[in-house]
């Protein structure tokens, strides 16, 4: 059956004057501040976004270098190819595999997340995003401890202290610091800056530290130590002042930011890959959202962690409330299963047990440890991207999609769970994820004849 | 087609008892009759009723997601396999959307309201019930801590006030406005974790009280004609004499619409001088205030012994449940809307207040002299899964069982209630799908809900007669949405998407330049990126307000 | 001559933006192959801005561009590195169970390079 998908001309005949035209209010989706305040000029003729105002750095090189590019619509083994050709060589790829996983999902829509859940869940297979390399520590925390947060509103309008911990807004979020907190005006922040105390924690100053009124420099792996040393501060314990050796900390540093911590009116701590992607991982999240709650015995008090895609956290949501489970899931007994570590893209890669693989949106070919890439090598990958990509390069099937909140529509979630819808600017010729994705699925259905339902327990033989 | 024949029709809205006589289904409606090549469905042995209404759980958006995924251990051992055309999911407490929908399903259930959403994340809730299948599905929205509404009633600004509550309504595709701790979340989020107790103390830095919040709000919605009124979530819950705070709030409503939801958690005395620690049950004095007031409606939220997550907008509250229960605690605060508080629970039988809660909505049941306006709820997941609604159904109808689990409940707690005086009625079937169907559609004024009269829904259970009422209605053989047959023998024959249901009242447009401004000054989203989408609806009902009926439209 | 050090890997602004321009672009690559190196460090082992520098982890061996930083942005024994595939080939592929690699704070040996 045919996907009905067209390939239609790349370029339409420009017009007789070159014309531009203004988007507003639309949503960049670079980093997860998803800033939904864009207002875009758009030249039809020559099929680019030429400006977007309020955008920042990063957001502008987004916008400037996702227009329409001249590629093929799909590659086969290298050779150029039909849309409906490469949907119908991934379908085959994943109804024959018997450990096909998904990966990815964090630059796309939640409309196409929840397609890739639904093929997941047809075949058995496993769905993980890119959350597992990011915050899934942080996740793994939140169920073991919870989380006080709060919508990025509630910083902007009333953080009197805000502390910045393993992170780099400054070069990552660069709107962190002046729509959303630092610098922003808010209801009972009337002037701003001077309105707050700001401190940023971290192994070495980075560029974040210019607006930073405390600068705190923390002994590489030791971020646990002294979050649990604020945490006995906080609750009137006593820390044994050999703390600097240990973390290279004063003690009199950690006692005065307790202080500080316990006597804001809203305080809120905002963290970054420092303190998951290090030793203790987890550990570590847990220790700052434990200290955050902690806090509350005395104050208003949030964390928030700093989610890096623009739309991982639509990831989380979609998962958590398709199969009960943030990343990390595996369908293979015909119901969702967690388990970070055995579930989780890397590990079941560099143990070399997937026998095929689809990646939307995402790079593991140039993000992933080599014992991974190595094996994503040797297996046939199904790769939807909007550019080419080192996980592209050496995919057996590689499917050009357009790009999300620039020429497709849908909903994304900002890094405090906050849902937008997406005004693209730009028309593409490509479909977007959702479209390839439901043509994958239809086929896939077909393949399978009706989906492939574990045998049950009793009868006695592994499926 | 269908005609169901020989089964025993109970719908106590027209007036049927359980008399054998057929049900005929056309074109997704009950009709008065259909051609003999219709399918029939033998339904001897069994009672025919509408399909269940649950007008206030917790199962679509924010706050619901965050609970589900703070509980991997609670879904582990509760696991729902996918079958051919179902999808897979998990349970516990908090199950995933799918296996929600389903699980409704297999209850007999085909209608559930989404209890407390705030404006800004209405989208979510949308995506969630659009992944929730089966049941027709809405949701009410957080209104009662409002910053722009209160901006607006603090200067007397009424008529202003009416349209910003008109135009938050139709633009989050709400069903109603909801209030949960009106004022309370000022205090929680600007006054360092503080909290109101007295519906006249002042919501600082507002110049209003929750009274005045309240009694706008039930007013605004009154004068919208909306098909359901203010649902309110009092001041005070949990606390030993709330019982006061929710007598007040109800007098409030002076004769207007008001429902008060799980008010068994809103009906607590206290030991005269003693400490917090000793509530007592003031059932007796809710229950004749709500029958003797034929504007207030209510939901019972019972208590069940066992896993519950307690999931709220009610921040202090989670707060204070997270320090009682020493476990993990999600807070979620959202800007200019609302608060949220998570905890994983469990309600013990030999725990003195636990018990007490426990007979305390028991009671509430026993001396409703009005079940159209008393229903059945466990405000899942807090008092209790939506899974154990037929284990409660048992309690009310099989005074034999009730004595047996009484026996097994802190003695103590039991002396403080009319249990112990021997309140010994039984729930007929009839009064049974009045607290689980027919009540609760009438109250949410959903005409062609919660009764099998030509024109109705075609939402229909059949359950097999059972002497045990637990087992009788926990696994229906039929259940038949909008005439498709969904459950057959007990078993899934077909997944389908129920529609959402939502209002839509007028309002002046020009109050679109009153909300603006604020927005631009202080949400961190722009104002033209707030209201929901159409599209976010997928099938949908609008269900008309008095003045669009009247209208015809 | 090889010192150990410990490596960070991490976001910057140039590689944020690079990165929009495609992974396979000559901006990123530049990008995410320079090294950031304290002054001192790289004093002692006889390095300038724009030398080569082999890095090698338990798993892998890259060779970079270093780049000196202040000893008060940049302690002694740190070395920072914008994400791209060179820093991936550093990092292992235990998780420990958590499914997260360590991408910071790896131990390596840093030598100048031919």
């Amino acid at each position: 059956m045919s996907a009905n998908i067209t390939n239609p001309p790349l370029k339409t005949a420009a017009p007789a004057a070159a014309r531009t035209r203004v988007v507003r209010d639309a949503t960049c989706t670079f980093c997860g501040c998803v800033c939904d305040d864009m207002h875009l000029t758009v030249d039809d003729e020559t099929h680019k976004i030429v400006k977007a105002e309020n955008a920042c750095v990063l957001g502008r090189a987004w916008f400037k270098e996702h227009g329409i590019e001249d590629r093929p619509f799909a590659l086969i083994d290298g050779r150029e190819a039909g849309t409906e050709e490469a949907i119908e060589a991934a379908a085959q790829i994943l109804a024959e595999a018997r450990f096909p996983i998904i990966y990815g999902l964090s630059d796309t829509t939640c409309e196409a997340q929840r397609e890739a859940v639904a093929i997941a869940d047809m075949i058995g297979g496993n769905i993980d995003t890119t959350t597992s390399v990011c915050h899934g520590p942080s996740g793994m925390a939140f169920q073991g401890v919870g989380e006080s947060t709060a919508t990025l509103g509630e910083i902007r309008n009333r953080a009197d202290l805000l502390v910045f911990w393993g992170g780099n807004p400054a070069e990552s979020h660069p709107r962190l610091f002046t729509r959303y907190a630092v610098t922003a005006k808010g209801m009972y922040v009337p002037n701003g800056k001077k309105d707050r105390t700001v401190v940023l924690v971290d192994v070495r100053r980075t560029p974040s530290a210019a607006v930073a009124d405390i600068f705190i420099q923390v002994k590489p792996r030791r971020d646990f130590e002294v979050l649990w040393a604020l945490r006995a501060l906080v609750k009137g314990a006593d820390v044994d002042p050999d703390i600097e050796q240990v973390t290279g900390v004063a003690l009199a540093t950690l006692q005065d930011l307790a202080a500080r911590m316990k006597a804001c009116r809203f305080g809120a701590l905002m963290f970054g890959m420092g303190l998951t992607m290090t030793r203790g991982r987890h550990f570590n999240s847990g220790a700052l959202l434990a200290l955050a709650s902690d806090l509350n015995r005395y104050t208003h008090f949030i964390a928030k962690p700093v989610r890096g895609h623009g739309n991982v956290t639509g990831a989380d949501n979609v998962m958590s409330w398709q199969t009960g489970f943030p990343f990390g899931v595996n369908l293979s007994r015909g119901y969702p299963r967690f388990n970070p570590g055995e579930f989780t893209t890397v590990d079941l890669l560099a143990r070399g047990d997937v026998d095929a693989a689809m990646i939307i949106a995402a790079d593991p070919g140039a993000n992933f440890p080599q014992s991974a890439i190595d094996h994503l090598r040797r297996i046939p990958v199904v790769v939807l991207d909007p550019k080419l990509s080192h996980t592209s390069r050496h995919a057996k099937v590689a499917i050009t999609t357009a790009t999300y909140g620039i020429s497709v529509g849908g909903t994304v979630y900002r890094m405090d769970d906050v849902p937008l819808t997406l005004r693209p600017a730009l028309p593409s010729p490509y479909p977007s994820d959702e479209t390839v994705l439901k043509a994958i699925r239809q086929r896939v259905k077909e393949l399978l004849g009706g989906g492939r339902v574990p045998a049950p327990a009793h009868a006695g033989v592994a499926a | 087609m269908l005609r169901i024949v020989n089964g025993r029709v109970v719908d106590p809205a027209n007036g049927v008892d359980g008399e054998v006589r057929d049900v005929c289904v056309a074109s997704g409606r009950i009709v008065a009759d259909v051609p003999p090549q219709a399918r029939r469905i033998d339904a001897s042995g069994m009672v025919v009723m509408p399909g269940g209404v649950d007008m206030h759980c917790h199962i679509a958006g924010a706050k619901v997601n965050l609970a589900r995924k703070l509980q991997p251990e609670d879904h582990r051992h509760d696991v729902h396999p996918r079958t051919a055309f179902t999808r897979s999911g998990v349970g516990g407490t908090v199950p995933s959307t799918f296996t929600t929908g389903y699980r409704y399903a297999m209850l007999g259930y085909t209608t559930a309201m989404e209890a407390a959403v705030p404006p800004l994340s209405a989208r979510h809730t949308l995506e969630e019930l659009h992944d929730t299948p089966v049941i027709d599905k809405g949701f009410y929205v957080l209104l009662g801590n409002n910053v722009m509404l209160f901006k607006l009633l603090e200067k007397g600004r009424l008529e202003e006030f009416g349209h910003a509550v008109a135009w938050l309504l139709s633009s989050s595709k709400a069903y109603t406005a909801k209030l949960v701790n009106p004022g309370g979340d000022e205090a929680w989020k600007g006054r360092r974790n503080a909290n109101v107790t007295r519906l006249d103390e002042k919501i600082e830095p507002f110049e209003l009280t929750p009274r005045q919040v309240i009694g706008a709000l039930i007013r605004a919605v009154d004068d919208l004609g909306l098909p359901h009124p203010a649902h309110i979530h009092c001041n005070n819950l949990g606390h030993s004499g709330n019982f006061e705070t929710t007598l007040e709030t109800m007098r409030i409503a002076e004769g207007r619409r008001a429902h008060l939801t799980h008010i068994q958690f809103h009906s607590y005395g206290h030991v005269a001088g003693k400490s917090n620690d000793n509530p007592t049950s003031k059932a007796r004095e809710i229950s004749e205030f709500v029958n003797t007031h034929p504007n207030i409606s209510a939901d019972v939220g019972q208590v069940m012994f066992g896993n519950a997550t307690a999931m709220t907008a009610d921040a202090p509250l989670g707060y204070m449940l997270s320090r009682l229960s020493g476990g993990k605690w999600v807070n979620a605060d959202t800007e200019h809307e609302s608060g949220c508080g998570i905890v994983p629970f469990a309600y013990q039988d030999r725990v003195y207040t636990h018990a007490l809660q426990w007979a305390i909505g028991l009671e509430l049941f026993l001396m409703s002299k009005d079940p159209w306006r008393m229903v059945l709820s466990t405000d899942h997941p807090n008092g209790g899964s939506f899974m154990s609604y037929p284990k409660l159904i048992r309690l009310l109808m099989d005074r034999e069982f009730r004595r047996q689990e009484m026996s097994k409940v802190n003695p103590r707690a039991l002396r403080q209630t009319a249990l112990a005086d021997g309140l010994d009625r039984e729930y007929t079937l009839g009064e049974i799908a009045i607290v689980t169907r027919a009540g609760p559609a009438r109250l949410l004024g959903l005409k062609n809900k919660g009764h099998l009269g030509v024109g109705a829904d075609a939402d229909i259970t059949i359950y097999e007669e059972h002497e045990d009422k637990e087992q009788m209605f926990s696994t229906p053989r039929y259940v038949i949405k909008d005439g498709q047959l969904i459950i057959e023998d007990h078993e899934f024959r077909a997944d389908y998407e129920g529609r959402v249901l939502h209002v839509a009242p007028d309002y002046d447009p020009a109050i679109v330049d009153v909300i603006r401004p604020f927005f631009e000054e202080y949400y961190s989203i722009r104002f033209n990126n707030y209201a929901v989408d159409d599209s976010y609806l997928g099938r949908h009902e609008q269900v008309p307000t008095a003045a669009q009926r009247a209208k015809g439209s | 001559m090889s010192e150990s050090m410990i490596l960070i890997g991490g976001r910057s602004s140039s590689q944020g933006t690079s990165l929009c321009a495609g992974k396979l672009g000559a901006e990123y690559i530049d990008v995410s192959s320079t090294l950031e190196m304290n002054v001192e460090d790289m004093a002692r082992m006889g390095l300038k801005d724009n030398d080569r520098v082999r890095v090698r982890s338990a798993v892998g061996e890259i060779v970079v561009r270093c780049k000196g930083r202040a000893a008060k942005d940049l302690p002694s024994g740190l070395l920072f590195i914008a994400y791209g595939p060179l820093s991936s080939a550093l990092m292992g592929g235990d998780t420990a169970g958590s499914g997260m690699p360590l991408s910071k704070n790896l131990d390596v040996k840093v030598e100048p390079a031919a």
